[in-house]
């Protein structure tokens, strides 16, 4: 089972509260797992991806096992405590002031 | 006795705000999706319960909201009411999808280079006259959408920018279409006005464009001060009985024309200063118009720090300073450009909303102002709709 923590504007925005959890029946790489967030949740489409490019929005972060994988391409393999679902994979909204 | 909705998007999120004809105690509700910016909301004049939002965020991105029953709940459109009710009930999806048609295309970029179109936001929702699924969208980087389907997917009318696109270039506030005015006596005709590009009209329904900015000037602004696009237009207005006539804010200078802008001429009279944003129209009196005078491009706020709307009763020139009940002193506030409206009651009710997060009303036509509320964010929009009792 992966774990996904959405930033608050997006859990709102699915209607979720808390983690998102994902089934995993193949290797869990970025693009896996951002499609899965996109098929389950459609209104989050083009809210961390450009609709068509699908790149990454420039003020979305992805954190994993206190990495930063937001520059990493999309078929990187996620570490495996976020496979496992040890560790939740992070989509989060850039720092910003104001 | 006929009711009064006042639609507020600010930097923070949409505010809905009621009250009964005499307009003296009002009902706020919000922030209705708190901390995204809403830059404009409006409702359907065929259906009035039914509203559209512009949500958006620097971060997220653009989302479109809908409102079938007066602002009370909101959904992205797309799914039915039945599918959002389980837990896992969310819309399906492709109501913020804005994806230019064809070959994206470049415009002017600050360095006077080309560069492709970006979509950025929407900054104004025109919902259409006859029908409530047909909505009007103009969006950053400036190009026009529409729905056909009540929001749930949207396609761009690709015509306008070929009307001399690649000449059109951001100002600092960006590259926008952020008026769209449906001509209620000729369905086929449409007007939009960009910054920093001008005034476009088409006659077929948005399949061709044509610039129609002959008669602005813009010397500080453009090499050529008379250039056939490329003035920056922050607002026009006209009224529904004579939608051949318009009336601009420009950035400076306050125009009309009254040949659905095939010439402009300046109205700017007696103002104190003639640059603004905002401009609109009396809702009973085609030649009483309104603006609220800033003091230059480069200090935003009103002049000597007194915040007073302008009237003209006869269609520009001639100006009276409506100041009965707004700050005379120290204030520095800025009004937007979508940010003014009026009812359709008698006597006709004003409202506009400022960068200090006041929204004042007025139930006299602009001879007297109160606050609705004075502490609400940066209020980008302000959107009145006259509901039956």
């Amino acid at each position: 089972m992966v774990r996904v923590l959405l930033p608050y504007h997006l859990r709102n925005l699915a209607r979720v509260t808390g983690e998102v959890q994902l089934n995993a029946t193949g290797p869990v790489t970025l693009a896996w797992l951002l499609d899965e967030v996109e098929t389950r949740f459609p209104v989050l489409r083009g809210t961390i991806r450009d609709h068509i490019t699908l790149r990454r929005r420039p003020f979305i972060r992805f954190f994993a096992c206190e990495q930063d994988l937001s520059n990493e391409p999309p078929q990187t393999v996620l570490p495996e405590p976020i496979a496992t679902g040890a560790e939740p994979f992070m989509i989060i909204g850039a720092i910003a002031g104001g | 006795m006929s009711r009064v909705r006042v639609l507020v998007g600010t930097r923070k999120g949409a505010f809905v705000l009621t009250s009964d004809g005499k307009r003296q105690n009002w009902d706020v509700s919000g922030p209705h999706f708190a901390g995204w910016e809403l830059y404009h909301l409006k409702g359907s004049p065929a259906d009035p319960n039914r509203i559209y939002a512009s949500q958006s965020s620097g971060w997220f991105g653009q989302i479109i909201q809908r409102s079938d029953d007066g602002g009370k709940t909101w959904n992205p459109p797309g799914s039915s009411p039945e599918e959002l009710k389980g837990p896992e009930g969310m819309p399906k999806g492709e109501s913020n999808k804005f994806v230019y048609e064809g070959e994206v295309g470049t415009h002017k970029w600050y360095d006077g280079t080309q560069h492709p179109w970006e979509f950025k936001r929407i900054w104004h929702l025109e919902p259409s006259l006859t029908d409530p699924e047909t909505v009007y969208a103009g969006a950053e980087d400036a190009a026009l959408f529409k729905t056909t389907d009540g929001g749930t997917t949207w396609h761009e009318l690709s015509g306008l920018r070929t009307a001399k696109g690649n000449l059109w270039q951001p100002g600092a506030g960006g590259m926008a279409v952020h008026t769209i005015l449906l001509d209620p006596k000729n369905k086929n005709r449409i007007y939009v006005a960009i910054s920093a590009a001008g005034v476009f009209r088409t006659d077929d329904s948005g399949k061709t464009w044509k610039p129609v900015n002959r008669g602005l000037k813009s010397p500080y602004e453009l090499p050529d001060p008379d250039a056939e696009v490329g003035h920056c237009v922050h607002r026009i207005a006209l009224h529904p009985s004579r939608p051949d006539v318009l009336f601009m804010q420009k950035h400076w200078d306050v125009m009309r024309t009254d040949n659905s802008g095939d010439s402009w001429t300046e109205v700017s009279g007696n103002l104190p200063t003639d640059f603004g944003f905002p401009i609109d129209v009396h809702a009973h009196e085609p030649e009483t118009i309104y603006v609220v005078p800033i003091k230059s491009d480069s200090e935003h706020f009103p002049l000597d720090g007194k915040l007073r709307v302008y009237r003209s009763r006869s269609g520009g020139n001639d100006w009276e300073a409506l100041t009965r009940g707004l700050p005379q002193k120290d204030c520095y506030v800025n009004v937007l450009r979508d940010a003014m409206s009026v009812d359709s009651l008698e006597p006709c009710g004003l409202y506009f909303g400022t960068t200090g997060g006041q929204v004042y009303a007025s139930a006299d036509s602009g001879d007297s102002w109160n606050p609705i509320v004075r502490d609400l964010p940066a209020v980008l929009s302000v959107e009145a709709q006259t509901l039956p009792s």
